[in-house]
């Protein structure tokens, strides 16, 4: 189930339906005890609003690099951890999967970290919206903890290269 | 010229996916200010969004080079 890294694309955000077997076999690899996956999935109901289905836009060369991104701050926090993210974008409907973050760690309590970790940078740092559409209406989603454009240009948290 | 791509509700208000504007050697800030006075439809999600220049984040004091690709980042919402 090991797979060859060299030619594996790592982070990705593509159109298609994703695997959760193929974002885990990544990962796989023999200093590994343990692989945590998070999977998000397209939920009905929020805040008593029923959504029909959503609808996933990225900057993708950018998004795909921030991606990138996350995973060497995983790699910094965590050593000899390997991470694996697949996000889909386009139309999506209620329960589809819409991102697979797949970590493997020497040790299990490192795994869940991470894969906490990963998914609080996506919702800061990594150029994808998504568009919610309700029986009566539509509209993009903001982050929204915070109202206010980022003083330094940038998140919190990331680190000058 | 600078390249400026919409993305998410600013592509749809604009109908469009990008504006060539002229302001090279200027800041990101200043052309965040030429945007909100061109395009006053956009002007709240403007002065919200994040600026990428050529893929990365930047600060808006960064002076912008002739051919920069900027990205105008509305609040994101992935995962």
């Amino acid at each position: 189930m090991h797979k060859d890294s060299t030619n594996v694309k790592m982070f990705e955000v593509i159109e298609e339906p994703l695997s959760i077997e193929g974002v885990v076999a990544k990962v796989v690899h023999p200093h590994a005890g343990a692989i945590n996956t998070f999977i998000g999935t397209v939920r009905e109901l929020t805040n008593e609003r029923r959504t029909l289905y959503l609808e996933y836009e990225a900057f993708v060369p950018m998004a795909e690099k921030q991606l990138r991104v996350i995973g060497a701050e995983i790699a910094e926090r965590w050593p000899d951890t390997r991470v694996a993210i697949s996000h889909r974008i386009g139309r999506l409907d209620i329960t589809d999967i819409a991102v697979i973050i797949a970590v493997s760690t020497p040790h299990r309590a490192h795994s869940y970290e991470a894969s906490r970790y990963a998914i609080e940078r996506i919702k800061e740092i990594v150029p994808i919206w998504k568009k919610e559409h309700w029986e009566d209406g539509e509209s993009w989603i903001g982050d929204q903890k915070e109202t206010v454009a980022y003083p330094t240009g940038r998140p919190e948290g990331l680190t000058d290269d | 010229m600078i390249k400026v791509l919409f993305f998410a509700g600013i592509r749809e208000k604009m109908d469009r996916e990008s504006v060539n504007v002229n302001a090279a050697n200027g800041t990101v800030n200043n052309l965040k200010q030429m945007l909100i006075e061109q395009y006053p439809e956009i002007a709240d999600d403007v002065s919200r969004s994040m600026i990428a220049v050529n893929e990365e984040f930047v600060a808006e004091d960064t002076v912008l080079q002739e051919n920069d690709v900027v990205a105008i980042i509305p609040p994101v919402s992935g995962g």
